[in-house]
């Protein structure tokens, strides 16, 4: 300190600050900086005191809290392999229903359609995000689910060859209802996905099937959906990602039954909706199983993302689209040759 | 036909695969729109016959299972209070990360280990923010009181965070480095760059990121159920429970009764209007800065 001051009222050149001067630009720097580890702080702490507070029910199930499929509130066994299960299946109905929607529609927008339609068609899209969950909800019980089960029933007793598929008496709320509601629900981030994915196909490939003489089709198939699958594969499983978390439009259509369903048209449960439905009355090892649902159900969403962020990175090609910065677009590609 | 003339090459399987996945492209952008008229015909269709019933707007939800089941001014204003505090907690902090991942942080490892914690926060799902409240500061009653408006707002503004900090440093990164130089050059020491000249150049962009990050947060139940939890009656004071429209729909989709069930859809309808106005503001913003 004091080795600044001497050359503040000595030798200091005309074109510097004054230390007095500097203060505020240090308050900022630091400031900032502290902000931003305020931010992984908290991330670590909710980590910590997650683990803490299901570590009861760790400690007593073990490895069967995952895999067990015994969730008995009455004789306060806490088993989720249902609700693993319930999540994984409404998920992964979601990714079948939704992704082939998003994709073929993002690939509508970007390559078919006329250009005054594109961005007006691409608003409509996004608005299926601005929906509260909590709406898709009320749609869901009061529309959705009345309306199709006639279909349903149809359905299960006509397919009833397939196992798991057919077959079963459908009830009001089972897991394809709930999947379908988050399907609608991971559409319009898949399609935004892969329509920024598909718009940084070079215009050379694409001219060049066409001059080879290849087909619109042809050319979407051979030019652009090679070029763009890492990056859409990425986008399906951020939809995915969120499919697994989503809590209030599924607790409101599953039918809050904790076994693993005979076929799909029967009532389940998820990680998110039983912490959603519990969690009011739950006392001593009840909470302490709802807050390890939690944990599982954020290990389940951040392997789930991860694995979506490198796909996305794989298949930006140096010009990442999705809130990168300037910096990155410079390093990537750099190393994508 | 005088396209086989032009041309000739394509034989007639090659074009009829052609029509046959064009045409399925097309059906399928149609598909991923019907859900949405529908869900916008049900809410018009049941919401408006619900906006018409008397004091829809003026009087608050009486909780009674027979009687009048009253209106959802409390429901609005609650929403709307416990929005602002989020605003008032996310938007500065956010913006702030944002300027220091552009400014200070830029490709340093610390920068680059908050960015990849920011990703993972919005994979979050929302519940979690909602259950992180509640083990810190409802189960400790920290306040003095365990549910409380407040938390509530806490809770969506960990939600809505990682929105305002993605966007933001998007945003920031817009701002031409020769702007910054220009005035480094004039001697402006940093902290006058960044707020004379980065956060004004920005402003509108901002702006727009924040709008979209409030609609989001608007519509969120999960993170309200253990930190905020409900109340029938008007109140102001954040240290209480209080009503919102996301919970206010949460609980009347349940009840048996068609009169309660309708003012349900007459929330969802309020509020959908009330998030695609946020919506809506963002984008006209965001399209007269790019004019400008």
């Amino acid at each position: 300190m004091s080795a600044s001051a001497t050359t503040a009222t000595g030798g200091r050149s005309s074109l510097e600050r004054s230390p007095a001067g500097r203060i505020p630009d240090q308050v900022l720097k630091w400031g900032l900086s502290g902000l931003a580890a305020l931010i992984l702080i908290l991330i670590a702490y909710f980590l910590i005191r997650l683990i803490g507070e299901s570590g009861h029910v760790f400690s007593t199930y073990g490895l069967n809290f995952i895999f067990g499929n015994d969730w008995d509130v009455s004789r306060n066994i806490y088993h989720g392999g249902a609700l693993v299960f319930g999540t994984i299946v409404t998920s992964i109905i979601a990714l079948i229903l939704g992704v082939p929607v998003a994709v073929a529609s993002a690939l509508f927008i970007n390559e078919m359609c006329p250009r005054r339609l594109r961005s007006p068609l691409s608003i409509l899209v996004d608005l299926l995000a601005a929906v509260p969950s909590v709406v898709y909800g009320l749609w869901g019980v009061f529309v959705l689910a009345p309306k199709l089960l006639p279909a349903e029933k149809w359905f299960a007793s006509t397919f009833s060859f397939i196992p798991w598929i057919g077959g079963g008496i459908p009830t009001l709320y089972n897991y394809f209802i709930a999947g379908l509601i988050l399907a609608i629900m991971i559409l319009p981030i898949v399609s935004a996905i892969s329509r920024e994915v598909i718009a940084t196909v070079p215009q050379e490939l694409k001219e060049a099937s066409l001059a080879l003489g290849a087909t619109r089709w042809e050319m979407i198939r051979m030019s652009v959906i090679p070029y763009s699958r890492s990056g859409i594969t990425g986008g399906a499983m951020l939809g995915m990602g969120r499919a697994i978390g989503e809590t209030i439009a599924v607790v409101l259509v599953i039918g809050s039954a904790p076994k693993i369903g005979s076929h799909l048209f029967a009532q389940g449960y998820t990680l998110a909706a039983v912490i959603a439905n519990e969690f009011g009355e739950a006392t001593g090892i009840h909470t302490s199983a709802l807050f390890a649902a939690g944990l599982v159900l954020f290990v389940l969403t951040l392997i789930v993302n991860v694995i979506a962020r490198w796909f996305i990175s794989r298949g930006s090609h140096g010009t990442r689209g999705t809130g990168a910065t300037g910096m990155t677009i410079a390093s990537a590609s750099g190393s994508d040759q | 036909m005088s396209a086989i003339t032009t041309a000739p090459r394509i034989s007639a399987r090659r074009r009829r695969t052609d029509k046959v996945m064009r045409g399925g492209l097309l059906a399928a952008t149609i598909i991923a729109l019907i859900p949405l008229i529908l869900i916008i015909y049900y809410l018009l269709h049941k919401g408006l016959s619900a906006w018409t019933t008397s004091g829809f707007f003026t009087t608050d939800p009486t909780g009674s299972f027979f009687g009048n089941p009253g209106g959802i001014r409390s429901a609005i204003l609650g929403s709307l209070e416990i929005i602002a505090l989020a605003t008032l907690i996310s938007i500065p902090i956010g913006i702030g990360v944002g300027l220091y991942l552009t400014e200070y942080g830029k490709d340093g490892w610390f920068a680059n280990v908050v960015r990849y914690f920011v990703d993972v926060m919005t994979g979050v799902p929302s519940i979690m923010f909602g259950l992180f409240i509640y083990i810190v500061l409802v189960t400790s009653r920290f306040g003095g009181t365990g549910f409380a408006a407040w938390k509530g707002a806490v809770a969506i503004s960990l939600l809505m965070l990682p929105i305002v900090i993605r966007s933001a440093e998007v945003v920031l990164l817009l701002v031409p480095s020769s702007l910054r130089e220009a005035a480094l050059a004039l001697g402006a020491p940093r902290w006058r760059v960044v707020f004379q000249v980065v956060l004004p150049t920005s402003a509108s962009g901002l702006i727009t990121g924040s709008l979209l990050a409030i609609a989001r947060g608007m519509g969120e139940t999960a993170p309200l159920l253990f930190t905020v939890s409900t109340a029938f009656g008007l109140t102001f004071s954040l240290g209480q429970q209080m009503n919102t429209m996301p919970f206010l729909i949460y609980t009347d989709i349940t009840s048996p009764r068609t009169a309660i069930q309708n003012i349900a859809w007459g929330t969802a309808l309020t509020l959908v209007v009330i998030v695609l106005l946020f919506n809506l503001f963002a984008r006209l913003i965001a399209s007269r800065s790019r004019m400008a």
